[in-house]
């Protein structure tokens, strides 16, 4: 139904005909968000192909559409796996904008919620709760965090399993309105499909996001510090990746997030320096100057990882 | 008797796609929706039975068209209608509110005329389905 009403008037083709896929891909401007994809996120590579792969069905699938081929909609409920800080919900607002260009959301707005916002507190209270969340995603994606929070295996009354019911009703019976993307780590995701089949069962695509490498951590550093208006100097370009490669071994290590935040206290250390120093001058090269020193005062290069607590 | 109450009134009967276009209509401009329901379809019944509570922070139609289908389930014979409240200083009124349901058999109005004083007549419309107690009043066909 989406489908159509972005499309040309749907007369039935015939054998003869051909459909203009270049055309089609201009039109929906696909390649805009897949060239975003690419540019403004490094690394994660599987996930940029897996992406492709399903914008690339998609988008051949509208066309089957038009010769009357294939009229059921495509399952499109995903699932992203991987470590805190990968990007999942980074993609999964790409992800809308992309499912919105080719026609199979209306919106394309995303809703992120967690299990207190989906589970009530008394009984009678979850399925108006979730269910308002649900009105809420329609026409978008409702991206649910660490999904495995709405399953207690421990509690056989928890009112999750009444959350995950009305889940799967929606999923089921409104697939056209709205595109649900179950997020978390790998192994309790796993945990939690074996516990519910049913929700297993209607994801079509499981994607995992990889943990960054070192270099691509120092190239997300290098953007981030790029964006905020300050520059790295030749010094502390290599300070900075001997930071990344210490925090990386620590505990609690969130990859971008953890850069982030690294860098947010670089700057509060190098505005304290500015301030402290007493210079009654500044150039502009100093205000937008990180050093090494800004770095260096952080606890991870004086503690030994196990007393290494993230303030993240 | 086919009850004519509220907007579109006098438009045949809106389909869903059509309902769909115009809760989108109140959502664009920012208009929370509601579902009621009734079975005392008397004109000046204003306070009709809400189905859940209003609907705030929707971005899309589908949510409105959820509540109403739902609506649909559990009183197929009833009169539902789907309000839009304009929350706007100065305005603060209800925008649109529209019938998206009615029962199958619809028994119409009684005029009854009291003698007042002076000769005098005093009008008043009665609802037939009111006859019966609520809950029943359309379930059983109407002769």
């Amino acid at each position: 139904m989406a489908v159509n009403d972005s499309g040309p008037p749907e007369i039935p083709l015939q054998d003869g005909d051909v459909v203009d896929l270049a055309a089609e891909r201009r039109r929906s401007g696909v390649d805009e968000v897949l060239r975003a994809l690419d540019q403004e996120l490094v690394g994660l590579a599987p996930v940029k192909a897996r992406i492709r792969q399903i914008a690339a069905l998609l988008l051949v699938d509208s066309a089957r559409a038009r010769f009357g081929l294939s009229t059921n909609r495509p399952n499109l409920h995903m699932c992203f796996t991987g470590d805190p800080g990968t990007g999942k919900t980074t993609v999964a607002l790409r992800m809308a904008d992309l499912l919105k260009r080719l026609g199979y959301l209306e919106r394309g707005h995303l809703v992120a919620v967690g299990r207190e916002d989906l589970v009530g507190q008394y009984v009678g209270h979850t399925a108006p709760k979730t269910k308002e969340v649900l009105k809420r995603a329609m026409g978008g994606v409702l991206f649910i965090d660490e999904a495995y929070y709405l399953y207690r295996a421990e509690n056989e009354r928890d009112y999750g399993q009444e959350s995950i019911e009305i889940l799967l009703q929606v999923m089921e019976n409104q697939r056209q309105d709205l595109v649900v993307i179950l997020a978390g780590y790998k192994e309790r995701m796993d945990t939690f499909f074996q516990a519910n089949p049913g929700m297993s069962s209607r994801i079509a695509h499981h994607i995992d996001f990889p943990g960054y490498t070192l270099s691509e951590l120092e190239q997300i550093g290098t953007l981030m510090i790029t964006r905020a208006g300050y520059q790295l100097s030749p010094d502390a370009c290599a300070t900075f990746r001997d930071y990344l490669a210490r925090r990386r071994q620590q505990p609690r290590f969130a990859n971008a997030r953890s850069v982030r935040n690294a860098i947010e206290r670089a700057r509060l250390r190098q505005a304290s320096r500015l301030f402290d120093s007493h210079a009654t001058q500044v150039s502009r090269d100093d205000l937008i100057g990180i050093q090494p020193e800004d770095f260096l005062a952080s606890r991870v290069f004086t503690q030994s990882a196990e007393d290494v607590i993230d303030h993240a | 008797m086919h009850l004519t109450q509220g907007t579109f009134s006098h438009l045949p009967e809106l389909t869903d796609d059509e309902i769909k276009a115009q809760v989108q209509y109140a959502l664009d401009r920012g208009w929370p929706l509601s579902v009621e329901f009734t079975d005392d379809p008397h004109p000046r019944n204003t306070y009709w039975e809400m189905w859940g509570l209003p609907m705030f922070d929707l971005h899309d139609a589908a949510g409105v068209l959820f509540e109403v289908n739902e609506c649909r389930k559990a009183y197929p014979e009833r009169y539902i209608r789907v309000n839009a409240y304009d929350a706007a200083k100065g305005r603060q009124t209800t925008a649109v509110s529209f019938l998206v349901n009615r029962p199958a058999a619809e028994p119409g109005f009684r005029l009854d005329r009291q003698e007042a004083a002076d000769r005098q007549i005093r009008y008043t419309t009665h609802s037939y389905a009111t006859g019966r107690p609520t809950g029943r009043r359309y379930a059983d066909p109407w002769p």
